[in-house]
């Protein structure tokens, strides 16, 4: 498989149950380790780098909201983690004087109510709360490469649909690359700007621009019976 | 009997603090604890015979401890073992190293100064053991409470919380877990170090038990004490370090033999563990009926439909936090 990601990219892939597309995700992310290959993240080779080394230039939200966040831990915790400037192994007080004012103003963008629960331990948020703030965890930090693993598909249609348009807001508004797993063959074709599609382990469809923009559902469906 | 118990309570407070870390801020069963607590005390008996002050003797034990821990650690995260393999390797493995710093199955201090003899000779043993447990315990609360608010403190929450999402965030978990079970080791071998002190020897087979009391006691302290404030939970430690001596001391003031100790341990520890399980059943069923009775449901609600009770229980808000404890402990699984 070869792929490259361009700047500013917004990719959505689909494809088959055992495609290859989590695989592809999960090495990017590097969850997985190819057997061979190359892996290069904003120029930089990442091939057998861990994910907390990666995390500098990759962000990445998960498909299960219990994932992307730590529930025992604060709202404000949280998204003291996702500001990675400070290094794990600081020894200065993570609580700055400016940050509670900060953290509601990012949180109020969300439209969650979650600017009012800056101390609640996260475990309490529900499903699409959790969701919304992995993603504004994710994207706290201007990520080069933000990687999108179905993370609407743990949530119900309403909540799906709202976090898929915060997903859009916020991805347009700080021009990030973005890589998207979906299943959803709507959601695949209305947001980005290209579309992959991979069938085992390669890549069997790849339109950009106009070209995806013209795509129908019925086509990638006529596709996914071969 | 009571200030006995506080004094002997506070020395083994940094072992509740120690096992604490592991099991609750780390989420990890570390059984290394039976063998650093009697590291700690091999090391700091055989520093002060060879002529160290008292302080350098329990500093030097505290640093083996963290070796130990280091060790656990090392073999947990880079040779992947279940944290559990790893504990019990070091632990045998240091029976050995225990051993050879001692020369033998038991030494005892001869004339030196232990910790207690800086004080003042004329006040009596409870009040300088009291005295200078409450100084190392306090010590060990503040900083820890301090460590909690730095950004590695919260690296450390979050690694033992969710370790997939903290590597996402760039935090090299490996280190964080290493660095859990060296604190954790260095604070029981200071308890080691600390009770061979008082007891006036180190012996070898003193470690026996010791991670059962260990949990035992951060269950009994959870129990009197519950907050989400460290500086709460880690009180609470110290809470049930006492609590917990202190019902030994009961056990044995009653007649029960010391052999029987070790079994008393063990069942105090069931207890502690069933305790909270019973009660949380009981507010349930409590609010349950409560809850039904205002929606005017006829009530009688008995254990007879426990599908009823679990459905209702997330509608009622003090279960709230135990629920979702349990929910998530399954998800862990």
């Amino acid at each position: 498989m070869n792929l490259t990601i361009e700047p500013g990219d917004f990719v959505s892939v689909i494809g088959n149950n055992g495609a290859g597309k989590s695989t592809l995700l999960n090495t990017i992310a590097g969850t997985l380790t190819p057997d061979a290959g190359e892996l290069m993240v904003a120029g930089h080779r990442v091939t057998k780098r861990s994910v907390a080394y990666r995390s500098r230039w990759v962000s990445r939200v998960f498909q299960d909201p219990k994932m992307g966040t730590a529930g025992e831990l604060s709202v404000a915790q949280n998204l003291t983690l996702a500001e990675k400037h400070t290094g794990s192994l600081s020894l200065r007080r993570y609580r700055r004087a400016d940050q509670a004012k900060r953290y509601a103003t990012l949180l109020a963008s969300l439209n969650m109510g979650l600017e009012h629960r800056l101390t609640t331990q996260v475990k309490y948020l529900s499903g699409g709360q959790r969701q919304a703030l992995s993603l504004l965890m994710a994207t706290l930090s201007q990520p080069q490469l933000l990687l999108l693993d179905e993370h609407t598909a743990a949530l119900d249609p309403q909540t799906s649909k709202e976090v898929m348009a915060l997903t859009e807001a916020i991805v347009t508004k700080q021009h990030l690359t973005t890589m998207m797993i979906t299943h959803k063959l709507s959601d695949a074709l209305t947001y980005g700007n290209r579309l992959v599609m991979v069938q085992d382990g390669q890549i069997k469809l790849d339109v950009r621009g106009e070209a995806k923009a013209r795509l129908q559902a019925s086509d990638l469906m006529g596709l996914f019976s071969d | 009997m009571l200030i006995t118990s506080i004094g002997q309570g506070l020395l083994w407070a940094p072992l509740v603090i120690g096992v604490f870390l592991t099991f609750r801020i780390l989420d990890i069963p570390d059984l290394t604890t039976e063998g650093s607590f009697p590291l700690g005390a091999a090391i700091t008996i055989s520093t002060m015979l060879n002529g160290q002050s008292a302080l350098t003797a329990s500093l030097l034990g505290f640093l083996g401890g963290c070796a130990a821990g280091w060790v656990t650690g090392m073999l947990d995260t880079k040779l992947k073992m279940p944290s559990l393999l790893a504990g019990i390797l070091t632990m045998t493995g240091l029976y050995s190293i225990n051993m050879h710093i001692m020369g033998r199955a038991n030494v005892p201090l001869l004339d030196q100064k232990v910790l207690t003899n800086y004080l003042p000779a004329g006040w009596s043993l409870d009040v300088q053991t009291i005295l200078i447990g409450g100084i190392i315990t306090t010590l060990v609360v503040l900083s820890l409470v301090w460590l909690f608010q730095t950004r590695l403190g919260l690296s450390l929450m979050a690694t033992g919380n969710n370790a997939a999402m903290s590597a996402a965030n760039g935090i090299y978990t490996d280190r964080m877990v290493i660095i859990g079970y060296m604190l954790s080791n260095g604070l029981i071998a200071l308890s080691g170090g600390l009770i061979a002190q008082s007891n006036g020897y180190a012996d070898i087979g003193m470690g026996i038990g010791t991670i059962v009391i260990g949990l035992a006691s951060v269950l009994v302290g959870e129990i009197f004490l519950h907050g989400r404030k460290i500086w709460i939970r880690l009180t609470g430690m110290v809470v049930g370090a006492i609590i917990y001596r202190y019902l030994l001391t009961l056990a044995m003031g009653m007649g029960f033999p010391v052999n029987d100790l070790k079994i008393l341990s063990a069942v105090i520890l069931v207890i502690v563990i069933c305790l909270p399980m019973l009660q949380t059943k009981y507010q349930t069923k409590r609010q349950l009926n409560r809850y039904l009775k205002q929606i005017g449901v006829e009530q009688n609600v008995t254990n007879r439909h426990p599908e009823r009770t679990t459905t209702t229980e997330s509608l009622l808000p003090g279960n709230q936090q135990r629920t979702a404890r349990f929910e998530e402990r399954e998800l862990d699984d």
